[in-house]
């Protein structure tokens, strides 16, 4: 069986994410807000991970992050400057504050009590999004830019329309290359490899972060912690630690996702959000490397593609055959598709975690080995 | 002081609404040591059992009344009730008092329904990991907020009270207040006293019944009363769907308080959870108490005096965050809530 | 001055006095093994003395230093190791990662991130873990995964995650509880090795008689709470107050 390096997995990794605009381009996906999102959703998913895969605390609340990253990263736009850098540090810092402060509370207690208490932290940050903090979040309407905002980095321009994200001067949106390729009309765009290549480093920290002491002591914190106390081990800090990077990562995530559309509004912050950063991590295998990415990508994907069938397109794959079982298919199929995604991510949810605890990555492993037994079979070894 | 007491009473639905659902809540934790997040869903099923035959009662059998006309001069349909129709005076009786009726329906119906959701579902998750119970019940709960809400659409639908219960009730008279200045809708009075009667039928039930002495001693020690022999399993499933019952009657119930509408599961989901882990995890009482003082607490924080108050010692109005930070400031001082045991769901 | 002090320690549990004045002292290098019947609170005083349960009165010094009230960690930073009754490990790494974890608590302390080392090139943490794995006949079992390990195994590992840290002072609880006489036999065969290449002091809380006499250099006996006899293995055996204790329990 062939076996990974971590060099070769980063290498891999590090070469599709940089191709994906070529790569992406037969399944439709390749245009760039959409695997824009990938990539925020990627690095959102990867953090959580070493929360959630590497220790095993649930937490509900990690939305709450990321609305937070955003919520700052748009201060830092409306005040500072359009430069991306300067709202991506602050969105890191203040999530990484933010989640120091839940996480220290949350942590006092373990197993579903932790997952509560995340719970009702994220629903209390949404609540607050959405009136005492008002002055901060702008409540209902969401914080967006203005003309008449400082940004006092930028100077004083002639502003008739609202100014755009960028990296010293670079557009985020703008596409620096758009080659006719295969037949492909391919976008290479800024944002996306802003993205993609803080994908890559989380990517990387995280797989120095599996492969160090402290990514040890976590997975220990998972198995045994009484074991782990009798070692001479505090567990709670390890934790905590774990708590706050997967934090970070999530404001960082939260901050992209304020440079892909500078605005923001507090229904980024539910608890349901949270938990479909659970779902993609549980989906593409907890505890495991590229599981989370994978879980991201499919999630997001299947989201853009069937929130976009309506009924027309439905009754289209079914034209040829006869009426009744064109209108009896198209029946059933969709209450899953346009608008009733959520049910199909509902079920996707059960399914995973019923049939496929260890994801897909598990799935693609067990898969693999039956691929190979039924080869051995077949020569006769 | 009037005005203290008439927050009291508003507490008291929402608080109804919290006590009934957390102590369902927490039978489950307590005896088969999962924890639902489908929980809330049931609360909403209830609901829309109730809109359900609201709704079929309201066929109608449209008949083409040939002296009149209606607007555009064609012949003026009347619609009339099949139950109307069949029944007379009675049938308009039956329409009257759809909701209570509804709790006929809604009994056996959320008994099944938490039984299905036990045995097809729970059941196999008993030895998962806890995160693995929330997970698998948080999707399901999301599939049947989903399938309502492809059923009955996105937007809230009315259920009407009873006629007699629909005005308010000058109650501030009772107890010595000025007329008037107490007024509270009958039917919010009809749904304290409803969760006042479950509430105290589940506890006879698990205080007299020798089912119910079972059910409270393999809530302290689950392995003990699985080795005297008893089927623990089976009475485990029963409970289950007691517990289903009572969140789906208040949900029943509570369509005449509240529109209901596809999302109020995972609404009173959370709620629901800060008010099982403030009471005490596997503390029935607890879990009521919390209920109680915590629907209260929001109707508090909701009054202009107590806001006025706290807008003039320069803080923004906390109505909305009350709960939880209540709830935080409890858990740091008594991190087992406040009637909690130990032990339990610690591990 | 023994290394572990034990003074007047009292311990209620509603109406029950769980420990009614208990006094022990340890002797550096000795073996000592609390025996009692069942109830008498055994682990009651264990438990007392590992952190987890907080004595009503009384003080317990090791090393010289009061322990009562400090967390389970800071004992073992101190220097005491614990052996559970049925083997506690992390079931989910292999066995090399399993004696690496006290490794690494014993030289960087109860918390440190060290989120860019890589385990896998520590090679002086490596080489101490192999080495103890190695001494203690694992080493060919190290990279399995120690979930599926036997029991007899899983207690061999559990030894080598406590002795690795070079402790003063290994607590043994119960040790071969639910085992098997051959798993028995192992277990006292490993203890003797360990007592021949290493010079650390143990208690042992037993129930088996044929452990405690292979093993212990002296014993106290433990009855409704209190120490009721004490001193060598000899003087034990034949001690009335023991027999009557023990009347009907078990060979003495």
């Amino acid at each position: 069986m062939v076996r990974f390096n971590d060099k070769l997995t980063l290498l891999i990794f590090t070469a599709l994410v940089l191709a994906a605009p070529l790569i992406l381009a037969p399944t439709g996906a390749a245009y760039p807000d959409l695997m824009q999102r990938f990539a925020i959703y990627g690095i959102f998913a990867i953090g959580f991970n070493i929360l959630f895969g590497l220790t095993g605390y649930l937490s509900f609340g990690h939305a709450a992050f990321l609305g937070v990253g955003s919520y700052a990263a748009m201060w830092m736009f409306k005040l500072l400057s359009m430069n991306i850098i300067p709202a991506l540090i602050l969105s890191v810092i203040i999530a990484g504050l933010f989640s120091l402060v839940i996480g220290y509370i949350s942590l006092r207690r373990s197993g579903i009590y932790f997952s509560i208490l995340t719970l009702a932290f994220a629903e209390m940050s949404y609540k607050m999004a959405y009136s005492v903090l008002t002055p901060l979040t702008n409540g209902e309407t969401g914080l967006q830019l203005a003309l008449d905002d400082p940004r006092i980095l930028d100077g004083v321009q002639a502003q008739d329309s609202l100014p755009s994200t960028n990296l010293f001067g670079f557009e985020m949106k703008e596409v620096f290359w758009n080659p006719h390729i295969f037949g492909y009309d391919l976008q290479f765009n800024y944002g996306y490899y802003v993205c993609a290549i803080l994908l890559i480093l989380s990517f990387y920290i995280a797989m120095r972060i599996f492969r160090s002491p402290f990514g040890l002591m976590l997975r220990a914190v998972k198995t045994n912690q009484t074991r782990l106390n009798y070692t001479g081990i505090s567990s709670r800090p390890y934790t905590l630690a774990a708590f706050v990077i997967s934090g970070m990562f999530a404001g960082l995530a939260g901050g992209l996702l304020a440079t892909m559309d500078p605005s923001v509004g507090a229904e980024r912050m539910q608890w349901t959000v949270g938990g479909e950063v659970v779902l993609m991590v549980v989906l593409g295998g907890m505890g495991t490397l590229i599981g989370p990415f994978l879980g991201a990508i499919f999630i997001k994907y299947f989201e853009n593609i069937f929130s976009k069938i309506n009924e027309g397109v439905v009754h289209g794959w079914f034209a040829y055959l006869p009426d009744w079982a064109d209108n009896l298919l198209a029946a059933i199929v969709s209450p899953f598709v346009g608008k009733g995604w959520h049910l199909t991510l509902g079920l996707l949810f059960m399914i995973v975690v019923i049939f496929l605890p260890g994801g897909l990555v598990d799935g693609g492993r067990r898969l693999f080995r039956w691929v190979i037994r039924a080869d051995k079979k077949d020569i006769g070894v | 002081m009037d005005a203290i007491f008439l927050q009291i009473l508003n507490g008291l639905d929402k608080g109804s609404a919290y006590a009934l659902i957390a102590l369902g809540l927490t039978l489950i934790f307590g005896t088969l040591g999962v924890v639902n997040f489908a929980h809330g869903a049931l609360f909403m099923v209830g609901a829309f059992i109730a809109v359900t035959f609201s709704k079929v009662l309201e066929i109608s059998k449209v008949t083409v009344d040939p002296d009149k006309v209606d607007f555009l001069g064609n012949p003026a349909k009347i619609k009339v009730p099949y139950v109307v129709d069949w029944f007379g005076s009675f049938g308009d009786w039956i329409i009257d008092y759809t909701i209570p009726i509804s709790l006929l329906f809604a009994i056996p119906v959320m008994i099944l329904i938490g039984v299905i959701m036990e045995r097809g579902l729970i059941r196999h998750f008993y030895h998962r990991p806890h995160a693995d119970q929330i997970l698998v019940t948080f999707g399901l709960a999301i599939v049947m907020g989903e399938l309502i809400k492809l059923w009955f659409g996105s937007e809230s639908i009315p259920v009407h009270v009873p006629e007699a219960y629909k005005s308010a009730l000058d109650i501030g008279v009772w107890f010595g207040f000025e007329p008037g200045s107490v007024i509270y809708p009958n039917w919010r009075l009809v749904y304290f006293f409803f969760s006042v009667i479950v509430l105290s039928g589940v506890f006879a039930f698990l205080r007299f019944t020798t089912f119910g002495m079972v059910v409270r001693a393999g809530m302290a020690d689950r392995e003990t009363v699985g080795l005297l022999g008893i089927n623990i399993n089976k009475r485990f499933t029963i409970m289950f769907g007691i517990a289903a019952a009572v969140a789906g009657t208040a949900g029943v119930m509570y369509t005449g308080v509240n529109k209901p509408v596809f999302h109020m599961g995972m609404d009173f989901l959370v709620l629901s959870f800060v008010v099982v882990v403030v009471g005490g995890m596997g503390s029935l009482r607890g879990a009521v108490a919390a209920g109680f003082l915590l629907g209260i607490l929001e109707s508090f924080a909701s009054m202009p005096l107590v806001k006025d108050a706290i807008a003039a010692i320069g803080l923004p109005s906390i109505d909305q965050i009350i709960i939880y930070l209540v709830a935080v400031v409890i858990l740091l001082v008594r991190p087992r809530g406040l009637m909690g045991k130990a032990g339990v769901m610690e591990d | 001055m023994g290394i572990l002090e034990v003074q007047n320690v009292n311990k209620h549990f509603g109406g029950l006095h769980a420990l009614n004045n208990v006094n022990l002292n340890v002797e550096q290098g000795s073996v000592h093994a609390l025996i009692g019947p069942n109830g008498a609170g055994k682990s009651t005083f264990l438990n007392c003395l590992i952190g987890k349960l907080k004595p009503d009165t009384g003080s317990v010094l090791f090393d010289g230093q009061p322990v009562l009230g400090k967390k389970p960690h800071e004992i073992n930073q101190l220097g005491v190791s614990r052996v559970f009754q049925t083997p506690e490990i992390f079931t989910d790494l292999t066995v090399l990662e399993n004696v690496m974890i006290p490794c690494y608590a014993h030289r960087d302390g109860p918390f440190r991130v060290n989120a860019f080392g890589r385990v896998r090139k520590d090679k002086g943490v490596r080489d101490q873990a192999e080495h103890m794995l190695e001494d203690l006949g694992m080493k060919e079992k190290m990279h399995a995964h120690s979930g599926s390990l036997s029991r007899g195994d899983k207690r061999r590992l559990e030894m080598a995650m406590c002795l690795v840290q070079e402790p003063k002072l290994l607590l043994l609880d119960e040790p071969t509880a639910g085992m098997a006489r051959a798993d028995t036999n192992n277990t006292i065969d490993l203890l003797k090795h360990i007592g021949e290449t290493r010079n650390i002091t143990k208690v042992i809380i037993e129930h088996d008689m044929h452990v405690v006499f292979s093993l212990a250099t002296t014993i106290s006996v433990l009855a409704q709470g209190a120490i009721i006899a004490e001193g060598l293995p000899d003087d034990i055996k034949g001690h009335p107050k023991v027999r009557e204790a023990y009347l009907g329990e078990a060979e003495v």
